[in-house]
């Protein structure tokens, strides 16, 4: 974990906002891959069915983690696979670092893998010397333009074509001003095309891992993750623990689920199996803890390593969509980002559970039926209790409960100029109160409804 | 069949005019109604912002307040929600139980309790409705866009019935406002943008007013159409199903 002080979430969201058209456009570019997805997810009468499946057999995995993982790291390794056990970020760093040393590489192409901006890997690399390229289209945009990706499956969808234009000027020889997705593509090929061929390694994500069968899947639309992988003597395949599918079967359940989420595509153009190493080359296989063992150990947020890492919980959610992936300061930004990191850094990620209006559209989004917005719920309260939260508000939440819990103090705070509401954030008419900024605030009635009612009874009597 | 209203903190004292048609609603519909007098809150601007550990007092107060009812009716979806999922007392289980049971938002009682198929109400205006988050997923008084499953909608069932009143079709048909609870204030930028463009989509489809089962959403969307000094208004669903002129 890096220990720069990073601006909340709701800092970086007011700096996103400060340029209102292209939170429109951001917002509207995400909307419209959901409403791709709903397309999708109406064509198949079975679509409730296929959640309510993939969530239990994803319940059953991690309710039988240990025997799955063991039953797929020996299938793996009799098919020829050599299989890596890290239990955290540094390991897995450390062993992708030493398998590369070991056969004297220092250039490596990848494909496909969040986990390994998880754990950073590309930074770790950089710093023993070695070069790694990302080969997804999204990926390598915004490693050149050394960003972070802001979501999960669409990496650069911050990014607008001219700036992207711009980039490839700079670094891939474009024409100035050429934002013609087709050439800037073409471009992007042309470049990779020649890494491609010449990396001797490939490191890749892992989609799904079947532990009858000791295979493993990578989905794909651009088969950069079989290009860098076929071509490479060592293959390496970075894996979080929560990855396992108990059989193969399970396959026709969550491919189907999978990208008609993500993308609105009925499927990915590739998806790849790969089981055994062809001659004379190598695949390994590192398959990594980095807390979810712990994650696994918490009753209430357990389930959140469901995630089949498709990203419908961000184009759904209102708040990603206006706030832009960056705001999130994790590598797995949205909802699922915001139930996944606290658990990494209670205090680094603190504001994210907060980052959200609780309306639980990504719960019921999610293909594998997270439920993302009571994990929200659940994560402020332990995140108060393990005293995380600014005192202020503290403070003000005890005296809130304090009038509110009492009828006296509730009534008489409301005579004077519904003082009861003095804490509540919409009440306060001044510049320094943030509902102020861009609302006015609730006209306070000649009478309360109590008020009315008392007199009602009177008149009635 | 006796009724206890519960009247949310901030419609008491910030929209009384909602609660107030509640109440004449439920007695028209022939229903005897009683307004425990010592509710205050349902807890939940604390346990929102992660100190549900604080609402003890809220929840035994509820409870005292509540017990002993056929049924407890309230004018808000987020309101109802919350005591549904949450209230919860260590010595008085058994009620906390029994009240989560017979809380009912609105429309949902109207709707499935009292079996409402004609009403006398009339409202001559191009309305838009504002599906609240808590009301649509937690409580499903509607369809939420997200499931594929049967399309319905109870407020909008119960304002088919209105003479006069035309809902106007949304671009978005149930994202969410923004309020929050608290996220109005700590993510400021965000929650009014939210509200900003939810406004704009009942305005871009020429809504003269801005309806919900939630008067908190309805509060925020007020708070910009008012800084906008735009002509639509927001107005509770009961006030519209309660309306009635013979001009």
């Amino acid at each position: 974990m890096s220990n720069v002080a990073t601006k909340s979430h709701s800092e970086l969201a007011s700096v996103f906002n400060q340029d209102e058209p292209r939170v429109d456009w951001h917002d509207e570019t995400l909307w419209w891959v959901r409403q791709k997805r709903d397309i999708q997810a109406h064509k198949l009468p079975e679509w409730e069915l296929l959640r309510e499946t993939a969530s239990q057999i994803k319940n059953n995995v991690l309710s039988n983690l240990s025997e799955y993982l063991e039953q797929f790291e020996a299938n793996a390794i009799s098919n020829g696979i050599i299989v890596h056990w890290a239990a955290n970020a540094e390991e897995h760093n450390k062993i992708v670092h030493r398998l590369l040393q070991e056969r004297g590489i220092n250039r490596m192409v990848k494909s496909k893998s969040m986990l390994t901006e998880e754990c950073h890997l590309n930074e770790y690399l950089k710093e023993q010397g070695i070069d790694v390229i990302d080969s997804d289209l999204g990926e390598r945009i915004v490693q050149l333009a050394g960003e972070p990706p802001s979501h999960i499956v669409l990496p650069c969808i911050h990014k607008k074509k001219e700036e992207i234009g711009d980039i490839f000027h700079e670094h891939l020889g474009s024409a100035k001003g050429e934002s013609d997705p087709k050439i800037l593509t073409e471009t992007a090929r042309q470049h990779l095309r020649e890494v491609f061929l010449t990396r001797r390694a490939a490191l890749t994500g892992v989609n799904f891992a079947i532990a009858e069968t000791g295979e493993f899947v990578i989905c794909t639309n651009e088969g950069n993750a079989d290009m860098g992988a076929h071509l490479a003597e060592i293959h390496i395949a970075s894996m979080g623990i929560e990855k396992i599918i108990p059989e193969r079967k399970h396959l026709g359940v969550f491919l189907r689920l999978l990208t008609r989420s993500a993308t609105g595509q009925p499927i990915t153009t590739y998806s790849s199996h790969f089981k055994k190493p062809q001659q004379g080359t190598e695949i390994h296989i590192v398959i990594v803890d980095n807390g979810r063992s712990i994650q696994l150990g918490r009753e209430d947020f357990r389930n959140s390593l469901k995630c089949i890492r498709c990203g419908a919980c961000m184009n759904t959610c209102p708040v990603y969509r206006k706030s832009g992936g960056h705001s999130y300061h994790t590598a797995v930004a949205g909802p699922i980002g915001s139930i996944l990191a606290p658990n990494l850094d209670m205090k680094k990620y603190a504001d994210l559970p907060f980052a959200s209006t609780l309306c639980g559209s990504c719960s019921n989004v999610c293909p594998v039926k997270i439920d993302i917005h009571d994990q929200l719920y659940k994560w402020r309260q332990v995140i108060v209790k393990e005293g995380y939260s600014p005192k202020a508000k503290t403070m003000a939440m005890k005296a809130m409960a304090f009038t509110l819990s009492s009828p006296a103090l509730y009534r008489s705070g409301g005579k004077v100029g519904r003082l009861v509401f003095k804490y509540a954030p919409f009440a306060v008419n001044n510049r320094l109160n943030p509902w102020y900024k861009h609302r006015e605030m609730p006209k306070a009635p000649e009478e309360s409804f109590g008020e009315w009612y008392s007199k009602r009874k009177e008149e009635k009597k | 069949m006796k009724v206890a209203l519960f009247v949310p903190c901030y419609v008491d004292q910030f929209y009384p005019k909602a609660a107030i048609a509640t109440l004449e609603l439920l007695e028209k519909l022939g229903v005897e109604v009683h307004y425990p007098k010592n509710q205050t809150c349902c807890g939940q601007p604390m346990a929102n912002s992660g100190y549900e550990h604080l609402t003890t007092g809220c929840n035994n107060l509820f409870i005292d307040n509540f017990s002993g009812y056929d049924y407890i009716v309230c004018p808000s979806g987020s309101c109802t929600l919350h005591i549904k999922e949450h209230l919860h007392s260590p010595e008085k289980e058994e009620q906390a139980v029994d009240i989560r049971k017979r809380v009912y938002e609105l429309t949902e009682f109207l709707v499935d309790v009292l079996n409402v198929t004609e009403l006398k109400a009339n409202f001559p205006y191009k309305v838009g409705l504002h599906q609240s988050c808590h009301g649509l997923r937690g409580l499903r008084i509607s369809q939420m866009s997200e499931l594929v499953a049967p399309v319905f909608s109870k407020p909008a069932q119960l304002l088919d019935m209105v003479q006069g009143l035309e809902l106007v079709p949304l671009t978005r048909q149930d994202d969410c406002c923004g309020f929050g609870g608290t996220f109005c204030v700590a993510e400021e930028a965000v929650s009014s943008k939210m509200g900003k463009d939810r406004v704009d989509d009942h305005i871009e489809h020429g809504a003269q007013y801005i309806t919900s089962a939630d008067l908190s959403c309805l509060m925020h969307m007020e708070g910009i159409l008012r800084r906008q000094k735009s002509d639509v208004k927001v107005i509770h669903v009961a006030e519209i199903l309660n309306h009635y002129s013979h001009e």
